[in-house]
This record gives structure tokens, C-alpha cells and sequence, in this order.
């Protein structure tokens, strides 16, 4: 093999590569590792952001799981207590009418007894006024004869029965 | 059988690679047109496949292109040499395609002549080369030379395309923040590849970035040039990463970080290794022979690796003029295809050995202590 000049060779071997190395490093190399390293972060961290909200998505999830059931529960409550309301409120409602009811009868009752005695005042006031029309009228026919007015009067007192 | 299944695409295979190999093929027509000058012997010169190949693996002050009637087509690159007088440069071709000595280039009174693509000096008062036995100039000494060479030029062309590249690359990510596309998106991930698959497993997480600007380098400029030594024509086809002093240079870097790098642990495996002190005579010369084991199998790889394929693709191209039938050619063409795919890969494998290898070494020479 045919090596010319050995020390031409290594001499631009050495200069050409040591300068295409720093010419490299700093026009090359530093951007593309740089620029690599930063993609491959910002990659990573998309990644770990999207992991997160994947993570939250879940807890909210979780939440509104919770929070539904919670207000299933409220409201199966209140339909309870309303019910409940219902019920006792119908249930009042049927005692007042009761009681109302009972008033009610109890005052007829009073105010028939009441209309009983003054109809029974009455009826007496009219049986005693009918008595002493009857035995005006006796008196007037009967007192022609005196038995026959006392029979009258008899009689006439046997027919009206107080009651 | 592939060829009685597709043969127009074998036909069009066998055409590509040997248009391809024409370069190489007339070189040797040329050489030996000059042989024949000099012998004055009008014999058909026989082809001489070892001398086609050692021509073609090896460096030269000109970059042949081709030949055109024998006549041989090349760019010529400068010469620079370190002579007596100080520094001398003209270009190759006042040599005139001239590797016998014949041809004297005078530059300010300096004679300078080339034998075997060796530049010599003619001592002062001397107007020609005498040779002498083995064909040793005997009036003439070699100056230091510092031209630029073929592998030189494919060098300087690969460390361009490189820069550009990624330099390229950069720019494309102050536009784009999103994934990237385009030569970014094609070049990215073997960036990502050298980081995650040879640094941080061997270095290790803390001190892997320090690193990464060489691995990376020496990563890209060893495939990239592997890649041009297999393009088989101009301004492909130099053999640079199979050259055993370019191999020796970047593994002598490599040994340099690997040394300087080296932490107390790794200073002390060395000088007081653990074993009992009666051993050290023996431990630490093997342990400092380990030190330089580990590059200079870096450096024998890659050159062995690189040569060898560029050996085997020129041999069997040469079959054909060996055997000088055209029947041979589809034959030699199905083995070249698939010796070039094969280098293909080679090329990417030996860039990532290198790579590995060098942080491997790195890594060892950073690591803590594990007792």
C-alpha cells in the first residue's frame, strides 16, 4: 500500500477533524441535542400533564358519583318527610274534623234539646191555653148541667195525656 | 438462479458496475503505456491486477478522473511541500502524469521530482535523478510534504457535506419546534442513536454529554467517508477510511481523551493494580500495554475492515481482464453488487464500532469505583 506522505495525511487529518469538531459542536451539535432534549421534556411532561388530568378526570368522576348519590339520598329523604308530612298533616286534618264534627253534633244535639224544651214550654203553654179554651167551651155547654160538665171535664182530661 | 429470473435487471447491474470500474481498469492501460515508453518494448503489456489494486488503495498528488486514448484524465491538487528553502506549492499536474522520476517541476531554483507518488528534492548543482539500486534516488532527499493529497481532497469534501448537513439540521429545529421533518427527521434519529445506544450505556448518565460532540463526530466522518470510498468514480472512490494513517490518527485522538479523561480509579487500575505487590513488574507494563492496545486495535480495524472490502470489489472487477473474457463479466458483476451492498453495510457497522469502541474506552476511564 502506497502511503505517499504519512505526515501530510496526519497533519490535515488532525487539523480537519479538530476543526470540523469544534465547528460542529458549536454550530451542530449543542442546537440539535439541545433542541432533541428539549422535545423529548416537553414530550415527558405532555405525557405526565395528560396522565394528570387523566388522574383528575377520575377523581371528578368519583365526585360527581358521590355528590349524585348524595343528592338521590337528599331527595329520597325529602320525599320521605313529605310523605311523612302528608300523612301527619292528613291525619291532623281527620282528628280536627273529627273534633269539629263532634262540636258540631254536640251543638245540633244542644241546640235540639234546647229547641225540645222550648217546643215542650211551648206545646204546655199551648195545652194550657187548648185547656182553658176547651173548658171555656165546656163551661159555656156544660154549665147548664152541672153533671154534665163535671163528666165533660172528666173526660176531656182523660183524652189529653202530658207528655 | 437470480439471472434467469430478472435478467435485464442483471444486464442493466453488470453495465452500471462496469462503466463504474472504467476509471480504475484504464489507469492500469496508462501505467502501462509508460512502462512501455521506458522499456521501449512493444510487447502488450500483461494486466497486473496487484498493481491495479495497490494504485487504487493507496494516496496520490493527483485525483484521476478517468483516461481518453490513453491519455489519462485527472484533477490536480496542489502540492505543498517544507523544503530547504521553506514552503514550495505548485500544482500536481507539472508533473504530467510522471511517477518515474523523469520530470523535473523547478520552483525558485528548487528541482523536485516524483518516483512512486514519493516526491524528492534534487540536491542542489544537479539537473536529474540518478537512481540507484532498487531503484533508491541516489542525489536526491524528500521534504516534508504536506500536499493535498486525493485522500486529503475526500477528506476536506466529506468534512463540507458533514457541516452542511447538520449544520442544516440545526438551523431546521429554530423553525420547526414539532417533530422534525425532512433531512432533520432523517438525521435525528442516528443522532439519538450515538446518544442512547453508545454513549449513555457506556459512560453512563453523568458525564455522557461532555463526550457526546467527539462520539459524534468521529461517528458521522467515519461513515460519511467510508460511504464516499465506495462511491466507485470521481470524486468518489479514494480509499481514506481504509488508509492506515487516517485510522491511526483518529485512534490516537481517542487514546488522548481516553487518557486525559481518566480518573483516579482509572489511574490507579493502572499504577496499582490489585494484586499482590510482588506482581507489579509484571501487572503494570501489561496494564500499560493495555493502554495502548485498546487504540491501536481501533485503528488497525477500521483500516483492515475498509481495505479489505475495497480489495475484494477491485479483484473481482479485475477477473474480467484476468481472464480476459466478457463472459465472466455478468458473474463478476452479481459478486461486485453484492460485495457493495455488503460494504454498504460495513460502512455503517465500522463507524459504529469505532464510535462504541471509543466510548467504551471513555467509559472505563470516567467510571467509579465499584468495590
Amino acid at each position: 500500500m502506497n502511503l505517499v506522505a504519512p505526515e501530510s495525511l496526519v497533519f490535515w487529518t488532525t487539523i480537519i477533524f479538530v476543526v470540523l469538531l469544534f465547528l460542529l459542536k458549536k454550530v451542530a451539535w449543542k442546537p440539535i441535542l439541545g433542541a432533541v432534549k428539549e422535545r423529548e421534556d416537553s414530550i415527558n411532561e405532555a405525557l405526565k400533564s395528560a396522565e394528570n388530568a387523566r388522574k383528575e378526570m377520575q377523581n371528578l368522576n368519583a365526585d360527581n358519583e358521590r355528590i349524585l348519590k348524595e343528592a338521590r339520598a337528599q331527595r329520597d329523604g325529602l320525599l320521605k318527610e313529605a310523605r311523612e308530612m302528608k300523612e301527619t298533616i292528613i291525619s291532623e286534618a281527620k282528628e280536627e274534623a273529627q273534633v269539629q264534627a263532634n262540636k258540631v253534633v254536640e251543638q245540633a244535639q244542644a241546640t235540639i234539646q234546647s229547641e225540645k224544651q222550648a217546643a215542650i214550654a211551648d206545646l204546655k203553654n199551648q195545652v194550657a191555653e187548648l185547656s182553658i179554651n176547651i173548658a171555656e167551651k165546656v163551661v159555656k155547654s156544660e154549665l147548664s148541667d152541672i153533671s154534665k160538665q163535671t163528666k165533660l171535664v172528666e173526660d176531656l182530661l182523660k183524652e189529653v195525656t202530658i207528655s | 438462479m437470480i439471472s434467469a429470473t430478472k435478467p435485464i435487471k442483471i444486464l442493466f447491474f453488470t453495465i452500471i458496475t462496469l462503466f463504474s470500474f472504467v476509471p480504475f481498469t484504464n489507469a492500469q492501460d496508462h501505467n502501462s503505456e509508460n512502462n512501455e515508453d521506458i522499456q521501449t518494448n512493444h510487447e502488450e503489456k500483461e494486466f497486473n491486477a496487484s498493481e491495479l489494486i495497490n494504485e487504487h488503495i493507496g494516496d496520490s498528488h493527483d485525483f484521476h478522473i478517468a483516461d481518453w486514448n490513453g491519455h489519462a484524465i485527472s484533477m490536480p491538487l496542489p502540492v505543498i511541500l517544507w523544503s530547504k528553502n521553506g514552503i514550495v506549492t505548485f500544482m500536481s499536474s507539472k508533473f504530467h502524469h510522471d511517477n518515474n522520476g523523469e520530470v523535473v517541476v523547478e520552483n525558485n531554483g528548487e528541482k523536485f521530482v516524483r518516483i512512486h507518488e514519493q516526491i524528492y528534492q534534487i540536491n542542489e548543482g544537479e539537473n536529474a535523478l540518478i537512481l540507484g539500486d532498487e531503484l533508491v534516488p541516489t542525489n536526491a532527499s524528500r521534504p516534508l510534504d504536506f500536499s493535498i493529497t486525493k485522500n486529503v481532497f475526500s477528506m476536506l469534501m466529506s468534512a463540507i457535506i458533514i457541516f452542511l448537513l447538520f449544520s442544516a439540521v440545526a438551523r431546521s429545529y429554530k423553525k420547526n419546534k414539532n417533530a422534525p421533518k425532512g433531512i432533520a427527521g432523517f438525521l435525528e434519529p442516528l443522532v439519538t442513536f450515538v446518544r442512547d445506544d453508545i454513549a449513555l450505556p457506556n459512560i453512563g448518565e453523568k458525564k455522557y454529554e461532555r463526550y457526546m460532540p467527539y462520539l459524534l463526530t468521529v461517528f458521522f466522518f467515519v461513515w460519511i467517508n467510508n460511504l464516499i470510498g465506495l462511491v466507485p468514480f470521481f470524486p468518489g472512490s479514494s480509499n481514506l477510511t481504509g488508509n492506515i494513517v487516517f485510522t491511526g490518527v483518529l485512534a490516537f485522538i481517542t487514546f488522548i481523551i481516553t487518557t486525559f479523561s481518566g480518573n483516579k480509579n482509572y489511574w490507579s487500575h493502572i499504577l496499582m493494580p490489585p494484586v499482590p505487590k510482588a506482581l507489579y513488574p509484571i501487572m503494570i507494563p501489561v496494564e500499560i500495554i493495555g493502554m495502548l492496545t485498546k487504540p491501536f486495535a481501533l485503528m488497525i480495524r477500521l483500516f483492515a475492515n475498509i481495505t479489505a472490502g475495497h480489495i475484494i470489489i477491485l479483484s473481482l472487477v479485475s477477473l474480467i481482464f484476468i481472464f480476459k473474457t466478457v463472459a465472466i463479466a455478468p458473474v463478476s458483476a452479481v459478486f461486485v453488487l453484492f460485495m457493495s451492498v455488503l460494504e454498504l453495510l460495513v460502512a455503517a457497522l465500522q463507524a459504529y464500532i469505532f464510535t462504541l469502541l471509543s466510548a467504551l474506552f471513555i467509559g472505563q476511564a470516567v467510571a467509579e469505583d465499584h468495590h
